[in-house]
């Protein structure tokens, strides 16, 4: 049975070492948060300005000047800070951010990852995605493993312009884990989901990886 | 030295003209200095070219001015959850340089800093980067990136001092800091003004000599996006 949305978030919180630094996407990747492993403690960082995140606020004590990179309302915690957006960017480009994780609509086999554009279609912008993924340690992307038309998502090339190119360290799926040592390295076929087996993962692959 | 203006129309006073740039603060609807955008629509001043990480939400923020056909071009990392921007961008109206959020921040920081390009790997290999210089430093490639300096700096801040001294409030802060050294003039609005040396000196955000003009805007009728709440456990 391939992971719920719930179970990659759980498997990217297996991820977090105690005293990281992490900044979380919106969508799935919001929800590791809600599976950071016991005696673990991580600081997530919000690229609006903003150390130690703490839960969504109680209703009616919601602040609007209090919000995440999702324009969410959030609410701090005793060990939180504030700063501007040139400081936050500082820390993510300059390497102090330890993790992020992030959806995609595309990734290629080297590693390039799509997931702001798709041209006359969606034309949003890429928000700080560029910037992390240029600036963190390391790269996990959480995403469905085809699209809803059941295409695949993880393939030799991307096709759509690229947020940022051989960046990606670990990829997880609703069916399975890839992950490689380096940048210079193919992707590693090295967890699958329960009751998927590498065939249903080939079949619905056309990256090269190994296994 | 007289910072204190008594609105926003008479703190833009001979400082709007048709063409110029803005840079905006705020990021989302948090933070915006909403009565100097009120003040900038209001004036029909046009052909505007904007730095702002967003522009605003239909008829809210920066929605504003797409809504009278002010701008021109929009300099901004994010733009969703805005229908007559996309309406705009999509029928050629509307000039969109979109720029990586990141990028933008330090664009503006550099500008006010005297810095006229940095190098930066973000964007490096994408559409961002065509068209710009490329340098290796250290076995790494860098993009060139240019300095942003406007002719008007608008922001929001939360309480000044008479001398413009200036502090933010929690995550209201983000480009407004950086947009406010990025230009000629900054105009700042903010929730309460008080005397000069109520301040603690150490805990500054803004610097005074950065707020050339100021109002006080009050009342505020803050706009959340999304709220989002958990529920109070059963007692």
């Amino acid at each position: 049975m391939p992971w719920t949305r719930d179970d990659m978030a759980a498997r990217a919180a297996k991820e977090l070492k105690d005293g990281y630094y992490v900044n979380l996407g919106i969508g799935i990747p919001t929800l590791v948060a809600n599976h950071v492993p016991e005696g673990i403690e991580v600081t997530l960082q919000s690229e609006n300005g903003m150390l130690g995140i703490g839960p969504f606020p109680f209703d009616g004590d919601e602040d609007p000047d209090l919000i995440n990179a999702g324009k969410q309302t959030i609410s701090e915690l005793a060990s939180s800070s504030y700063f501007s957006s040139s400081d936050s960017f500082a820390m993510i480009r300059g390497g102090h951010i330890d993790l992020t994780v992030l959806g995609a609509m595309e990734i290629a086999e080297n590693g390039d990852i799509a997931n702001w554009m798709i041209p006359g279609k969606m034309i949003k912008g890429m928000g700080g995605a560029m910037d992390l993924v240029a600036g963190v340690k390391k790269i996990i992307v959480v995403m469905e493993h085809t699209s809803k038309n059941g295409d695949p998502k993880f393939i030799p090339a991307c096709t759509l312009p690229l947020t940022g190119k051989n960046v990606v360290d670990m990829i997880i799926t609703d069916l399975c884990v890839f992950q490689r040592p380096d940048h210079d390295s193919p992707f590693k076929l090295i967890e699958l989901a329960p009751g998927v087996t590498a065939e249903d993962v080939a079949a619905k692959t056309t990256a090269h990886y190994t296994t | 030295m007289q910072k204190i203006y008594p609105d926003a129309a008479s703190a833009l006073e001979g400082l709007l003209f048709d063409g110029m740039h803005i840079c905006a603060g705020g990021f989302g609807l948090c933070g915006i200095p909403e009565r100097l955008i009120d003040a900038i629509r209001d004036a029909g001043t046009k052909d505007l070219t904007i730095a702002s990480n967003n522009a605003g939400i239909d008829g809210e923020g920066l929605g504003k001015l797409l809504r009278t056909r002010q701008v021109k071009k929009m300099i901004s990392s994010y733009v969703g959850e805005n229908k007559e921007f996309e309406r705009q961008y999509l029928a050629g109206e509307l000039e969109v340089e979109f720029c990586p959020q990141g990028t933008l921040a330090e664009r503006c920081r550099a500008g006010g800093a005297g810095i006229p390009g940095f190098y930066t790997k973000t964007g490096v290999g994408t559409q961002v980067a065509e068209g710009k210089a490329h340098k290796d430093f250290d076995g790494q490639t860098y993009i060139l990136e240019r300095g942003i300096y406007a002719d008007l700096c608008i922001i929001k801040g939360w309480k000044a001092d008479t001398s413009g001294n200036l502090i933010f409030r929690k995550t209201a802060r983000n480009f407004n800091q950086p947009m406010a050294t990025a230009g000629k003039i900054c105009v700042a609005e903010v929730e309460e003004i008080v005397e000069t040396g109520s301040l603690d000196p150490d805990c500054i955000h803004l610097p005074g000599i950065y707020v050339k003009r100021l109002i006080c805007g009050a009342p505020y009728d803050k706009k959340i996006e999304f709220k989002t709440v958990r529920e109070r456990a059963a007692a």
